[in-house]
């Protein structure tokens, strides 16, 4: 199987030319989690952008799951990232207007292919709250703006791995957490990338979370900035 | 489900998508309104006088014609002598023609001498007859039927005397010779509403002891003697003429036009009244034009809105683009969302018309004599609520266009 994310020779600058980032050689072997570290400001957000799709290289490749995101017509490229990435930001993750139970659905909409890994949405998204430790009342009927930010972060959770795409891509999800819920949420959301057989990618300043991780990838390591008048 | 989320999306922001929406009925119901109202009023304008094939008098413009004739304003040019009247209405082709008799006021409002016959043959609006709310036809020399607005502006009953001024806007007045009100016409929306009626004698008669324009000195002759003279007029200002057979419309206007002793004219109404149309419709155009610029400015009210409401939104964009939707997707749905308010706005707007309507039409009616139908949307309407869609759809390319910008440069986080 091709590694969930491989990048080569990459080369990046923010419109507006103030930070730019340069990754000669990236790796994520499959099945494996690790942990970006690096100071605020150092690009980790940048990076993981780059890796979703969301903002393209200037020159250089981006592997995701084989399949050259950085090539890729837009249109392409939002659809392999809706195909194969579950996204977990820091916080603020959820539609506010919408349920819970909708969030957790969403990407079904913008993917075929994870709609077709899943049998009957909204049972497969229960079990995966229940899973979570999620109240079902809670996630049918609350809108999202009644959840707690640690529910908000669970259901996030369950968005990303709906569909069971390959790749989990998470932007530092425990920051807005207290110590017991950090906890507590990474065990949940370790066990399920375990089950569904994932690679988990996430940032995190933590170095109390490192033990957990396969690979601890201090950004500065792979990615060079380029910060200034470009 | 995209559909229902952007639905929950907008009732999260209800009362500003109400508040949009409404402004957007109340201009869509101001165009339509508008519309109606300009055709009604063309209706109603070009229904002033039915019935009559021609029109004749004194060679001059056909709309200045139509305007003495019928609508009374402006100067009379010249008179029709009683002999050219005469030879007129004896031709066989003319089934019927009344004179008219313009050239005196009571106040504001025109007097015009006229035959009985000229309340059997006056028609407007289809056809409808003139009716009495009080009273009778003048029978006697001195008596007067009164149109509905000289009644209620003068606050006129029967049997009251009125006086009539010499000429127009003038203060000389027929003292000696003061008129009764015999009959006060129901309200047509027509000129007559406006209108002194007096027989055509009784023109001739005030105007005994007159000439050029001044009393002759001397005691005035009284009306009894006035009664017993021969007072058959030497000369009439116009007349409606009906004809035998429609065939012979044109023929006739021809001989009138080409009249050897007099340079006399004829004119069709419906045409004459199409071209008078045709100049005060600049008025109805300036109309419209305002009631454009409402439209207008309710949909730039509306892209302010969606561009105002951008920033609070980009959250909302960053999650969209991050499950997959692209920058396509989420100016699609800013566009759709401008859509459904501009045609929540139509439907509430095209509802608010015919409220209006409704609620309008008697008061148009009886205030105006506009008689605004209330029938369905014609295909000029429907036209113009689809512009209104378009045009929706345009100005919100503004903020769509925006929102397209910023999911593309936010990247995975929102800045602000
Ligand atoms: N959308 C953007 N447009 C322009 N510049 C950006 C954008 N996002 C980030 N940057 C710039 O890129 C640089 C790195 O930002 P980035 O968010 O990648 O850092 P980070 O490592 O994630 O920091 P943190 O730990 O605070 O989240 C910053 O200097 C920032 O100004
Ligand atoms: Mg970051």
């Amino acid at each position: 199987m091709a590694p969930p994310v491989t990048i080569r020779d990459l080369r990046f600058d923010w419109p507006g030319g103030r930070f730019g980032l340069d990754v000669p050689a990236f790796d994520l072997p499959s099945g494996a989690k690790m942990m970006l570290t690096g100071a605020s400001g150092a690009g980790k957000s940048t990076l993981l952008a780059l890796i979703c799709g969301i903002v393209q290289p200037q020159a250089g490749r981006v592997d995701v799951a084989g399949q050259p995101m950085s090539g890729l017509p837009p249109r392409a490229r939002d659809r392999l990232r809706a195909d194969q990435i579950g996204i977990i930001f820091q916080q603020f993750n959820l539609l506010p207007y919408a349920t819970a139970l909708d969030n957790i659905c969403l990407p079904l909409r913008f993917s075929p292919r994870r709609r077709a890994q899943v049998s009957n949405p909204r049972d497969d998204a229960l079990s995966l709250t229940q899973a979570l430790g999620l109240p079902d009342d809670l996630v049918l009927r609350a809108k999202s703006t009644d959840l707690s930010v640690g529910q908000q972060q669970r259901v996030a959770v369950a968005r990303a791995l709906l569909g069971a795409p390959p790749l989990i891509v998470a932007d530092e999800p425990t920051s807005a957490l207290d110590v017991d819920a950090q906890a507590e949420f990474l065990d949940l959301l370790f066990a399920q990338v375990t089950q569904m057989g994932a690679s988990l990618l996430m940032v995190s300043h933590d170095p109390a979370l490192a033990p957990r991780f396969d690979i601890v990838q201090p950004l500065a390591k792979i990615a060079m900035p380029r910060r200034g008048a470009a | 489900m995209l559909w229902r989320l952007a639905l929950s999306s907008m009732r999260s922001r209800g009362l500003t998508v109400v508040l949009t929406a409404l402004a957007i009925a109340l201009s869509v119901a101001l165009v339509l309104g508008v519309e109606k109202l300009r055709l009604g009023a063309k209706i109603s304008f070009a229904d002033t006088i039915s019935d009559t094939d021609l029109i004749m008098g004194a060679r001059t413009g056909g709309v200045q014609l139509l305007l003495y004739a019928v609508f009374r304003i402006g100067a009379v040019p010249n008179t029709i002598s009683w002999d050219s009247y005469q030879q007129i209405a004896a031709r066989p082709d003319v089934n019927w023609i009344v004179p008219i008799s313009l050239g005196d006021s009571h106040r504001q409002f025109r007097v015009m001498g006229t035959t009985p016959a000229f309340f059997d043959r006056y028609k407007y609006r289809s056809g409808r007859d003139l009716t009495l709310r009080d009273g009778a036809v003048m029978s006697d020399l001195f008596e007067a039927v009164i149109g509905a607005d000289v009644a209620e502006t003068l606050g006129y009953q029967i049997g009251d005397p009125i006086v009539v001024a010499h000429g127009v806007a003038s203060f000389v007045q027929h003292e000696d010779t003061p008129f009764r009100i015999t009959g006060i016409l129901d309200k047509t929306g027509t000129p007559v509403d406006r209108t002194v009626i007096v027989g055509l004698e009784a023109i001739e008669a005030i105007h005994v002891d007159w000439q050029d324009g001044a009393q002759r000195p001397g005691t005035p002759t009284p009306p009894e003697t006035l009664r017993q003279m021969e007072l058959q007029p030497k000369a009439i200002t116009a007349a409606l003429i009906g004809v035998q057979s429609r065939l012979q419309i044109f023929t006739l206007q021809r001989a009138i036009n080409e009249y050897p002793s007099e340079p006399l004219m004829a004119i069709i109404p419906g045409v004459a009244l199409q071209e008078l149309w045709g100049i005060i419709g600049i008025a109805e155009t300036a109309l419209l034009a305002v009631s454009v610029i409402v439209v207008v400015t309710a949909l730039l009210g509306m892209a302010a809105m969606m561009l105002a409401g951008l920033s609070a939104r980009r959250r909302e964009m960053a999650i969209l683009r991050a499950l997959g939707a692209g920058p396509g997707t989420i100016m699609g749905l800013l566009l759709a969302e401008a859509l459904f308010i501009a045609a929540i706005g139509a439907v509430l707007g095209i509802g608010l018309l015919y409220a209006g309507l409704v609620v309008a039409q008697p008061w148009l009616d009886v205030a105006y004599g506009i008689f605004v139908p209330i029938s369905g949307l014609t295909p000029r309407d429907l036209l113009t609520v689809l512009a209104v869609l378009v045009a929706a759809a345009l100005v919100c390319l503004i903020p769509a266009w925006r929102a397209f910008r910023i999911s593309l440069a936010d990247g995975m986080s929102v800045r602000n």
